[in-house]
């Protein structure tokens, strides 16, 4: 029988080259920004870009973001693309509602953001009237590199984001 | 073009009120007691088969206020004709849904209920169309604001007042030069 030797496995020459040290936060945002699955909350015209978006050419699979989610639970960010009119912003909110946390939200387009042209009764004047938006971008509608710089900068975001220490005190208090 | 007219004149000689021809386009203007027969005859007997559109007019200051626009179309046997028909009527009063002579003309009424607030005699599914069952106002009236009023159902819906900010843009087609037509900012309210 041969003798058991307790081994670490930093310490294994075999494996020794497939470990990586990091930080717990680095790790979960690194894959958190790389595999954002979009909620597509398309409205109005920016829909039309953002299915430009997701298409060949501009291909938004390099972002790890080409896994459109028509059910919320299965979303990480919500895309809205479009004017937001107040007939529709409660269905807006009861879908952000339903994605589980963590989530983010691109506000894509004039609309969106804050209106765009439409200074009327039946206009939503900016979806952060309802829901937390991380993202804006401008544009009437954005072009399809405009709405993949937005989720670059999401991506930014979500690298600089404390992750580990947020999940640690929601359980402190829940 | 203008045997339909005459046709029309002959059978309905007292509610032609008036008529008038602009580059082709016809326009009758009729009473309102007799407008749903002088419609259902359009269609039954001078073959107006297609209902383009059903729009209302708000003529907010002089009397009467109401006036409801009939676009008819006529697309049989080759035939390509138009016909606009007017009339007008007082606040009040209702007008007459000609969904019966046209299934289309329903949601085209609902809409002009939902915007305009006229309502109408005979229509089966007297609801709004575009805004939500409950919404206070009529907003194409003229007496409506152009930013809205706040309005608020819990659980259903909401309105706000939109910012203006300097006014709505606006533009002067009877502006003199091309700088002074186009869109500009006016105070409004």
């Amino acid at each position: 029988m041969p003798e058991t030797i307790e081994q670490h496995a930093a310490y294994d020459s075999k494996i020794e080259g497939n470990i990586i040290f990091t930080k717990v936060d680095t790790a979960i945002n690194w894959m958190r920004k790389n595999s954002l699955w979009p909620m597509p909350m398309g409205l109005a015209c920016c829909a039309i870009e953002l299915m430009g978006t997701g298409a060949s050419r501009f291909d938004i699979a390099r972002f790890g973001a080409e896994v459109m989610r028509f059910s919320p639970r299965q979303s990480d960010v919500m895309i809205v693309a479009g004017t937001v009119t107040y007939k529709m912003a409660l269905a807006v909110k009861r879908v952000w509602d339903q994605m589980p946390g963590p989530k983010w939200c691109i506000a894509m387009g004039a609309c969106a953001s804050s209106g765009g042209m439409y200074r009327s009764y039946a206009v939503l004047q900016g979806i952060d009237n309802l829901i937390p938006v991380d993202v804006y971008v401008s544009g009437c509608p954005p072009r399809p590199e405009a709405l993949l710089e937005g989720l670059m900068k999401l991506q930014d975001k979500i690298a600089k984001s404390q992750s580990a220490v947020a999940h640690f005190n929601s359980e402190k208090s829940a | 073009m203008n045997t339909v007219l005459s046709i029309l004149r002959d059978r309905f000689a007292g509610a032609i009120l008036d008529h008038v021809e602009f580059r082709g386009e016809q326009t009758v203007i009729v009473e309102k007691a007799k407008a749903r027969d002088i419609l259902r005859y359009c269609r039954d007997e001078l073959g107006f088969d297609y209902l383009i559109d059903v729009s209302s007019l708000d003529h907010l200051g002089s009397e009467p206020r109401w006036e409801m626009v009939y676009e008819l179309y006529a697309l049989g046997n080759g035939a390509r004709h138009h016909l606009r028909l007017k009339y007008s009527f007082p606040e009040g009063e209702k007008a007459d849904s000609v969904s019966e002579i046209w299934p289309t003309a329903g949601w085209h009424e609902r809409e002009v209920y939902d915007m305009m607030g006229i309502e109408f005699e005979g229509l089966a599914d007297h609801r709004r169309i575009l805004m939500w069952e409950g919404y206070p106002y009529f907003p194409l009236r003229k007496d409506f604001p152009l930013a809205g009023r706040p309005s608020e159902m819990p659980e259903v819906a909401f309105t706000n007042r939109a910012p203006l900010a300097g006014g709505p843009f606006v533009t002067s087609p009877t502006a003199a030069t091309t700088v002074h037509r186009e869109p500009r900012s006016r105070e409004m309210d």
